[in-house]
Parts: structure tokens; sequence; C-alpha cells
């Protein structure tokens, strides 16, 4: 057992760092310092830089374009993207339907929709959650009936993240409603574009629009975009899924926000001292950070057990849980951090491209509304709940 | 950087669970832990040739180990079979006299096993203090609840000389050392050791002048290393003890393990089983580093850890049991009483957390 790096991880490490230092735009870095929120455009443009290194797709295999990393080399990777204060992959295409179409698409698929991902021809988002099929997500109703070349799609999906920016949505659909229900579902590609598809706005807690509804009346879809066979779609979900919430313990990012929270706790005063001397406050913030140098190491446990490099199974549910836990603990303690000044709500402040004057410290702005929408972390990718669920069956034999 | 232990290692953890598990059974233990020696002298030997303390000792020191992650194998299997014979004392003692050097033969006695030493901590409760006598000290004064005092035979006891921390081996039949030896909670012995004008020689003093806090390090380090080995051993018995019990145990019909409120308490009792167990790892790792700061950030961090995830493992265990939890016949109480008794030694997880921020 050996937690160092090697000396071909630590040349690994540097070429990264340079990689950041030098092609990471200093516009797009502050933005996420600050924790402000990025545009289509930002994020398109990150997507580019890391394309033209082929680094984008990290875990994809070199065929299709990956770079061929080791487990832990993804895992510096992405710690040290986290800790140089670059912008999320957005995860939909790279991290989602890539390694779903990679493994169950067909060959065609593979060859016209994987570039696309990669050069940003098309923005994808996530069609899974329903207002009827949340935890339940095989309880899902949106229909999918086969007339000659098409499949005619009708319901309502929801919670589609930047949903707004898409040009594609994946979708779980229900193609044989006799069928128990996990067993009647197919896995759709589906153009955002088609007549029939109408997308509203949900403004969540911190009154951001991150999220949307997308309604489906008679949507056409080209037999062709259907991924697999045919009622088997809950398979991919599922397999979908375990990458999700692999990404969703984002170590790196609790590491990189634990380190700003360090920083207001030396700048903020409290009872004529730096909050970090404050023995309660301190208190909190050791605990958080000891969990997380056991969640980095669990983490890399994990994936170092995944033989051949892919995504663990039920053991990412462990992740998901104990992952989001301390990443909420962290917005908690920032938005504690900044005392009353956490309270004055500026919208425009939360924007990139704002020049405003600040109320109070600098970021205070982003606590409170950062803090609310990471609520969003627990109950996303299958609630923590659910993930006990998964972890009793699958892993306890419960 | 890798997670597979070392072919070795591997062998010396297989060697030492499978013989505890198939000559240590609980009642095995319990007669000893619970007799008036608080250990099994003949179990103690059994146990000696299987070559355990030699494996927790390098090469210089007279073992065949003595990295963290052999204190770490070692302790867990210890810790899974609840192992209660003195190997502690022979770890923290032996560690001491290697970091000192000089007292050879003692140190050869120890890592040999036939020896048995104390480590008689300062706590800060219940200082010893020395007074320079001719070329050597008079000590008087009680540590308090030495572990295994009365079975020892030599203490390895930091002192206070002039508020600094000095090292001494006190043979136990030393004239003035008296013990007051007790059983404690979970098993096992432990003693109130006098010291009454008791007088040493220069030869005494483990290491050199001023060394004191640097063998205290050492040894101490060892120990908080072993502790949370030895409790995430204890853990993973209980895990699946309680698994076995959630799943064998009816009630309304179906195995208590189908109801959500209980699978949800056992998810998390793993979850943070997992937590603990990368916490020694961490832990083991760092002890071997070069980085003194790290190492005693992530030894106390490991012990804060253990703390916190011993009582709750203890706690949930026997609720998910319900009343055959409560019983001295099953297992699991007596692992959930060293749990929550482990807090007790070598610092709780207060003193470890405020000792965390710190060295921060």
């Amino acid at each position: 057992m050996d937690l160092s790096f090697t000396p071909e991880e630590e040349s690994f490490r540097d070429e990264v760092r340079a990689f950041f230092r030098d092609k990471l735009p200093a516009r797009l870095s502050t933005l996420v310092r600050e924790g402000k929120r990025l545009r289509k455009s930002d994020m398109e443009e990150w997507h580019a830089i890391l394309n033209e290194r082929g680094w984008l797709a990290n875990h994809w295999p070199e065929e299709w374009g990956g770079p061929g990393w080791s487990v832990i080399q993804r895992f510096i990777f992405d710690n040290e993207s986290a800790l140089a204060h670059a912008p999320r992959v957005v995860p939909f295409g790279v991290n989602m339907l890539g390694p779903v179409l990679i493994k169950y698409g067909s060959e065609e698929q593979k060859k016209h929709w994987l570039p696309r991902i990669l050069d940003g021809s098309d923005w994808w988002c996530q069609g899974y959650s329903e207002p009827g099929a949340g935890s339940d997500l095989a309880g899902l109703k949106t229909t999918a009936v086969r007339k000659g070349d098409v499949y005619v799609v009708n319901g309502q999906k929801t919670w589609t993240t930047l949903g707004q920016h898409a040009d594609m949505i994946f979708c779980l659909v229900r193609t044989d409603p006799a069928a128990k229900k996990q067993e009647g579902i197919s896995f759709l590609l589906i153009d955002m574009k088609s007549p029939g598809i109408e997308v509203r706005p949900i403004t969540l807690i911190d009154g951001e629009q991150e999220v949307n509804e997308v309604f489906f009346t008679d949507v056409e879809v080209p037999v062709a975009n259907l991924v697999g066979e045919e009622n088997l779609g809950w398979t991919y979900a599922k397999y979908l899924l375990t990458y999700e919430r692999t990404n969703i313990a984002g170590v790196g990012f609790s590491i990189a926000s634990f380190e700003r929270l360090k920083e207001v706790a030396q700048t903020q005063k409290k009872g004529g001292r730096a909050l970090a001397d404050d023995p309660l406050f301190a208190a909190r913030m050791a605990r958080v950070e000891i969990d997380l140098a056991n969640m980095q190491t669990t983490n890399l446990r994990v994936l170092a057990a995944v033989a051949g490099g892919g995504a663990p199974g039920a053991e990412s549910s462990m992740l998901k849980i104990k992952g989001t836990e301390i990443r909420q603990e962290i917005t908690s303690l920032t938005r504690r951090a900044y005392g009353s000044y956490a309270a004055p709500y500026i919208p425009e402040a939360l924007e990139a491209g704002w020049n405003g004057e600040d109320v109070g410290p600098e970021d205070a702005a982003m606590a409170a509304p950062s803090y609310f929408n990471n609520r969003k972390l627990s109950i996303f990718g299958g609630s923590n709940e659910i993930q006990k669920n998964i972890i009793s069956k699958a892993i306890l034999g419960l | 950087m890798n997670f597979e232990h070392t072919d070795d290692r591997r062998m010396l953890a297989d060697t030492l669970v499978r013989a505890l598990r198939d000559g240590y059974a609980i009642d095995t233990r319990n007669a000893g832990a619970y007799s008036e020696a608080g250990y099994d002298p003949a179990v103690w030997q059994q146990l000696n040739e299987l070559g355990i303390v030699s494996a927790l000792f390098d090469e210089a020191a007279g073992g065949f180990g003595g990295s963290g992650f052999d204190i770490m194998v070692v302790f867990e299997a210890l810790g899974r079979a609840l192992v209660v014979e003195p190997f502690l004392g022979a770890l923290m003692a032996g560690r001491a006299l290697a970091a000192g050097g000089g007292h050879d033969d003692t140190l050869a006695g120890i890592v040999s096993g036939e020896t048995i030493a104390a480590f008689a901590q300062d706590d800060g409760a219940t200082p010893v203090t020395a007074t320079k006598s001719g070329d050597g000290w008079t000590l008087s004064g009680t540590k308090a609840v030495v572990a295994q005092a009365d079975a020892a035979s030599v203490f390895v006891a930091v002192v206070e000389q002039d508020g600094d921390p000095l090292v001494l081996l006190v043979p136990a039949d030393t004239a003035g050392v008296s013990v007051r030896s007790y059983n404690i909670v979970e098993g096992g012995a432990a003693g109130d050791v006098t010291f009454d004008g008791v007088t040493l020689g220069a030869d005494a003093r483990v290491g050199g002048e001023g060394q004191g806090q640097a063998i205290v390090d050492a040894a101490v380090g060892a120990g908080l290393l072993a502790l949370s080995a030895e409790a995430v051993g204890a853990m993973e018995f209980v895990k699946e003890a309680t698994l076995g019990y959630l799943r064998d145990r009816k009630q309304f019909g179906v195995p208590i393990g189908k109801f959500q409120a209980l699978q949800h308490r056992m998810a998390t009792v793993l979850l943070e089983i997992e937590q603990a167990q990368s916490a020694v790892i961490n832990a083991a790792s760092a002890f071997d580093g070069d980085d003194a700061k790290a190492r005693a950030r992530a030894l106390s961090a490991a012990k804060y850890t253990i703390g916190r995830t011993g009582a709750l493992v203890a706690e949930e265990s026997i609720q998910l049991h319900g009343g055959i939890g409560m019983t001295w016949e099953y297992a699991v109480s007596h692992y959930a009483k060293r749990l929550v008794m482990i807090d007790h030694q070598l610092g709780d997880e207060d003193f470890h957390l405020q000792r965390y921020i710190a060295l921060g």
C-alpha cells in the first residue's frame, strides 16, 4: 500500500498543472472561484479548450477520443481542475450519454454522436425525471409509440438541468405499457428542435433558472435514435446513473471550496478575532476537513478496486452520500462564516460579468444562494435515501 | 499510488486472522479477559509463537516489519478477534526503547514476546515527577490506569522533570514501585502504578538528554495508529455480526433487515466504517512519512474518527440487535464495550480534534 504518487504520477500532475496555468483563461477561473453563474458561452469555451488537448472526455476509451488515463490519473486531473477553479465539464453528453453509447450504442450511433459531443456540436440534456417519477424513476409515463420509421413521443420531463441550452435530450420513454414497469422502458435520443417540444423554465430556491420542464406533444423521433434494444432502456439508465453518482462525490470541488472557506475564516472576524480562531467554528471546520481527507481515500480505494478502470457499481452510492454530505456542510459553513452579510440578496451579483459594488465582503452575496442551491446534491442523481436502499440491497444483501 | 498490500504483509495478515479465528473464540477470550490477570498467559505465549510482536518492529530493533502498514494489519487482526493480551504495551514500550537506543536486552525480550512491558504515559492528570539525585532520579507519584500493569515486568514511564518529559525504564520489582490492579469494563486489566521514592540510576533513562518528547511522540504515535486499527478491526466484526442478525432474525414474518428504517441505519454504519478505514490508511501512510506535522495530524484525525465512529457502531449495533445485543453471552456486547472504551485511551475524540486544530 502506498499513498504517495509515483514519479510518473508526479510528472503527470505537473503536466496537468502546467496546462491549467497556460490554458485556463483567468476570466473563467475568477468566475468559478467567486461562485458566479456561468453562461453557456463560458462553458462551451472551456469544453473547446479541453477538447483541443484531448482531455475533455477523460474516461472514454482512446478509440473514441479519450486520453487513455488510469483511474489515478483521472483523479489527479479532477483534483487539479477543481483546485485551479476550472469550470466543471457539463456532464450530460461527456459523462452520462457518452459511456452509454460506448457500451450500448450501435457503430453508427457512436460514429455520429460521440464526435459531436466532443466538438460541442450538440449540447445534451437529461430526460429522466417526470412529475410522477422522481425516486420511483421506473414509474415514468412518457410514451413512445412506434409508427413506421418513427416513434411518436408524448409526455413530460422535469428537472431538466440546463435544458434551455440543449440541442438534444436523451430520454427514458415507455414503449411497452403492458410490461412490468422496469421492462417496458426504452432509451431515445431526441432533437430539441423537433416540432411538439416545449421548454418551460423552473426558478429554483436561490432565484436561478437552472432547471426546466420539457413537454412532448406528438414528437416524432427517428427509429435510428433508439439506443440498444427496445424495452431494455432501464439497464442503460442504471448504467448511466452509476457514472452520474461517481461524479457527484466531487472530492475536488470539496477540496477547493474548503480552501476558500479557510480564507474566508481568516478574514472574517468574530468577537475581535479571526473566525478561524473561534473554537466552535474551528471545530466545525476541522470535522469536515477530516471527513474530507477520509473521503478522498475512500474514493481512491473504490476507484482502485474497479478492475479495468470503468465505473464502480453500488459503491458509487457510498461515494454519493458521503461526498454530498461533505459538500453541503462546506457550503453551510461558508454561509455561516459571512455572518449577517450572508443575508443581502443581490441577484445581479451572482451573474458572470457583473461589475457592481459588493455589499459587505467580496463574494458574500454568493454564500447563501450557493448553500440553498446545493441542497439539490442530496436529492438529485437518486436521493441519498435511494442510495441507502441501493447499498442495503446490493452491498449489504438485505 | 496503490492500495494493495505487499505479498508478505498480506500473508502476515491472513495468517494472523486465520489463527485467531480458529484459536481465539470469544469464550477463550472472555475467560482470560475477565480473569483477575485480565488475559491468559498461555494464550499470550501461543500468540507470540506467531511472531506478532516481531512484525511491529524493524530489523534494527530485532523484528521483521515495523512500518505503519505492518502495525495497521496486525492491530486490525487483533481488533477483529478482540484480543486482550498485552500487545499494545509491547508496541509502545518497545518503540520508545527503539527510538531512544540502548536497553538492548530489554528491547530484545519485548520483541521476542518473552518480556511483558507496559507503557506508563503521562496523561497530564497525574504527573509523576522526577527529581535529580546523584547521577539518577527519584520518582514520586502515581500513574493512572496503566494497561496490563500487573502483568508487566518492566515499565517504560513518562515522567516530568522540570516541566519536560523524561522517559525512564523501570523494572517492576524496583523498590518503591507498587501496582493496584483491577479489571477494566470491556475485559482486560489495568492498574494504578505508584512510585514512592523510587531511586533510579542514570542508565534508566531512555534516549539522551532532551530527547524525551521525541521518544514519547514515537511511542504514542505508534499507539494511536494501533488503537485506530484495532477499532476498525472490531468494527468489521460487529458489522458482519449485525448484518447476519438482520438477515436471520424474523419479526412480523420477515427478516428484520427488510425494514427500511433498519436498512438505512446499517447503510450509515457501513459508510462510516469505510471512512474510518480510510482514516487509518491515511494515518499508516503518514506514520512512515518524513513530515512530522502531517504525521501527527493524520494520527489525530484517525483517533478522532475512530472515537466518533466506534461509539456510533457500538450504539447502532446494540440497537439493531435489540435485547440480544445487551447480553453478556453475545459476542457483540463485548466488542461494543471495547469500541466505546477505546476512546478513553491515549486521548479521546475531543482531545484529538483540538490537537488536530492546534497543529493546523
